[in-house]
């Protein structure tokens, strides 16, 4: 028995993640994946699925979804207030950072993400099939709309069947805050000294103009050694180089970045560092500080242990005897609850 | 001849560069790097098993790899030696004679670059099919192969204003390259034709129709044996393959 999640309203900055397509950059497709992997891990882990199992990834508004077919497990980690309309009527609220189950024909309202990424990760993961090794959303590669990256309302997405599923809860897996970590290079020889040292130093916000594929930043521009250094030959890029145009404005680029380009690199974000850039939202400041290679993986190593730490926490909770707001507001106003289960609180 | 270099690009990702011009040479040496590596990687697989991605450029080579890997560390220096005494690999790929139909419908700047060579449509035509080109890299969007070898006769620079959407298949130049957009993007290049082979198809192995170390030479086909073509190609009726070169000529 197949359960769906069918889309009632695609809502907007919504793709389906894992951990990416490795291997075929050397073809001109981007690696995909997860903005924020550690967060995808934490929704992930509170259902039991292996770390990388694809979600829904939220950023913007996200979507409407009906439960078709059976009972579904879900977690959400992220910035957003989740609400469950049950089938008779009766809405909840759903807490992030804890796992929940849905009954067929019940409404699962994402909403607005507040800033950042967020996302929703169902217990078995989705039905689906991988196009190049994975399920990363890419408009190029085919799929129904949600692996183009367009989901349409109507669209039904298979669900694997969960077996029977504890709840469990979490508190939210706190990023580091601080500035942004970098390498710097390849093409710092494209500025002067004094100008990488007021990269470093400058402090720069983060535009509108920030999607999967990169982050325009605003500040006081960087200024190349000649006008002819604010071009290469294009070379290899990566998710975290910050490329630097004429126009001396930092594009730190990000997951759905493209393979090569011709713009200088002046630094690369460090690997650990790229998913609390991704919950950084328009209007932020942020800071570059240099690291070393070494310093670099040392400081990856120690967000694994503390990520590792973290799935240590996951603990079991009861659902409480939750408040039926649709009969509290109609029916019962002296005792105030339809249901007699010792009320948790519910937060 | 420049001196190898090993370019960190963040902390999982090496760049091994070779150059910084696109000319034949460099790039040979970027597609003997290539050669040897994969040969490496074929050989010991579970000591290479932290590389992700070999990325081939116009003048280096990206390494992408998994920073948390036991063997992260050390990469950097097996690269280094990899590439130190790389034999250049001129001519690394397969040899391509692809249709291009010059229909009006399709070559959309042919005009306008005919015009600013003070050259004959024609002629234009006959100056691309008599180059042979070679593919650098592939990049852009999937499939999207930056080719050198045009005529200086026929550099043109990109559009002032490049179109919002290039029709698929679109033959075009810009600079010194010539490229094929396997699929609509929005494009600066100059149209000047179609290729009714599908430059990229995810459910083929390899998706992507070239390679870097490929050449391709352009014949002249007219629309209706082009729209023909592109219907047995989709049939699978006519097979990618019955366009590779032998020394002899076409198979």
């Amino acid at each position: 028995m197949s359960v769906f999640l069918e889309v009632v309203d695609a809502g907007s900055g919504n793709t389906l993640q894992d951990a990416g397509r490795f291997g075929y950059r050397h073809l001109g497709i981007a690696t995909g994946g997860f903005l924020d992997p550690i967060w995808a891990a934490c929704a992930n882990a509170l259902l039991g699925n292996a770390l990388a199992t694809a979600c829904i990834e939220m950023r913007a508004l996200g979507p409407k979804f009906k439960v078709v077919g059976g009972v579904l497990h879900i977690a959400i980690t992220g910035a957003v207030n989740a609400r469950v309309i049950r089938s008779g009527g009766a809405e909840q609220s759903l807490k992030s950072w804890h796992s929940v189950t849905l009954q067929s024909g019940d409404q699962l309202v994402c909403g607005p993400v507040q800033g950042g990424v967020a996302y929703l990760a169902v217990q078995g993961g989705f039905d689906l099939p991988e196009i190049l090794g994975s399920l990363a959303s890419n408009s190029r590669l085919g799929g129904n709309s949600i692996q183009r990256g367009l989901p349409e309302s109507g669209l039904m997405i298979a669900c694997h069947d969960a077996e029977g599923a504890k709840l469990q809860r979490a508190d939210p897996f706190e990023h580091s805050s601080g500035s942004i970590r970098v390498v710097i290079g390849p093409q710092d020889d494209h500025f002067s000294k004094e100008a990488i040292d007021s990269f470093l130093g400058a402090k720069y916000s983060v535009t509108n103009d920030f999607s999967r594929m990169g982050m325009r930043l605003a500040g006081d521009p960087l200024k190349h050694l000649t006008p002819a250094h604010a071009d290469i030959v294009s070379d290899g890029i990566a998710p975290g180089a910050i490329q630097v145009p004429g126009n001396g404005l930092p594009i730190v680029l990000l997951a759905d970045c493209q393979t090569v380009g011709g713009y200088p690199k002046v630094a690369t974000v460090i690997s650990a560092d790229l998913p609390r850039l991704a919950q950084r939202k328009a209007g932020d400041v942020l800071q570059f500080e240099a690291v070393q290679i070494q310093q670099a993986h040392e400081i990856d190593r120690s967000q694994a242990d503390r990520l590792r730490r973290w799935l240590g926490m996951i603990s079991p909770y009861q659902a409480a005897g939750y408040i039926d707001l649709t009969a509290l507001y109609a029916n019962n106003l002296v005792d105030g609850m339809v249901r007699a289960d010792p009320l948790h609180p519910f937060e | 001849m420049g001196e190898v270099q090993l370019l960190a690009l963040g902390d999982a990702a090496w760049t091994v560069q070779f150059g910084t011009l696109i000319d034949e040479a460099t790039h040979a040496r970027v597609m003997g790097f290539v050669a040897k590596l994969h040969v490496a990687m074929q050989a010991d697989a579970p000591g290479w098993s932290l590389v992700r991605d070999v990325v081939p450029s116009f003048r280096s080579v990206s390494v992408l790899f998994d920073p948390l890997h036991e063997k992260a560390p050390g990469l950097g220096k097996v690269l280094m030696e990899l590439a130190a005494d790389v034999q250049s690999q001129r001519l690394a790929g397969r040899n391509w004679l692809l249709p291009a139909c010059f229909d009006s419908e399709f070559a959309l700047d042919l005009g306008d670059v005919a015009k600013r060579h003070e050259m004959q449509p024609k002629d234009v035509i006959s100056a691309l099919c008599d180059a042979t080109f070679r593919v650098y890299v592939l990049g852009f969007m999937p499939g999207f192969p930056y080719m050198g070898g045009l005529p200086q006769k026929l550099e043109t620079p990109r559009l002032a204003n490049p179109r919002k959407v290039v029709p698929p298949k679109s033959i075009a130049i810009a600079g010194q390259m010539c490229a094929v957009y396997p699929d609509s993007s929005p494009g600066g290049w100059n149209l000047l034709g179609r290729c009714p082979i599908p430059f990229f198809d995810v459910r083929a192995d390899p998706p992507a129709l070239l390679a870097p170390g490929d050449t391709v030479n352009w014949y002249e086909i007219d629309r209706v044996s082009c729209l023909e073509m592109e219907a047995r190609l989709a049939s699978g009726e006519l097979l990618t393959e019955k366009f590779l070169q032998t020394s002899e000529g076409l198979q």
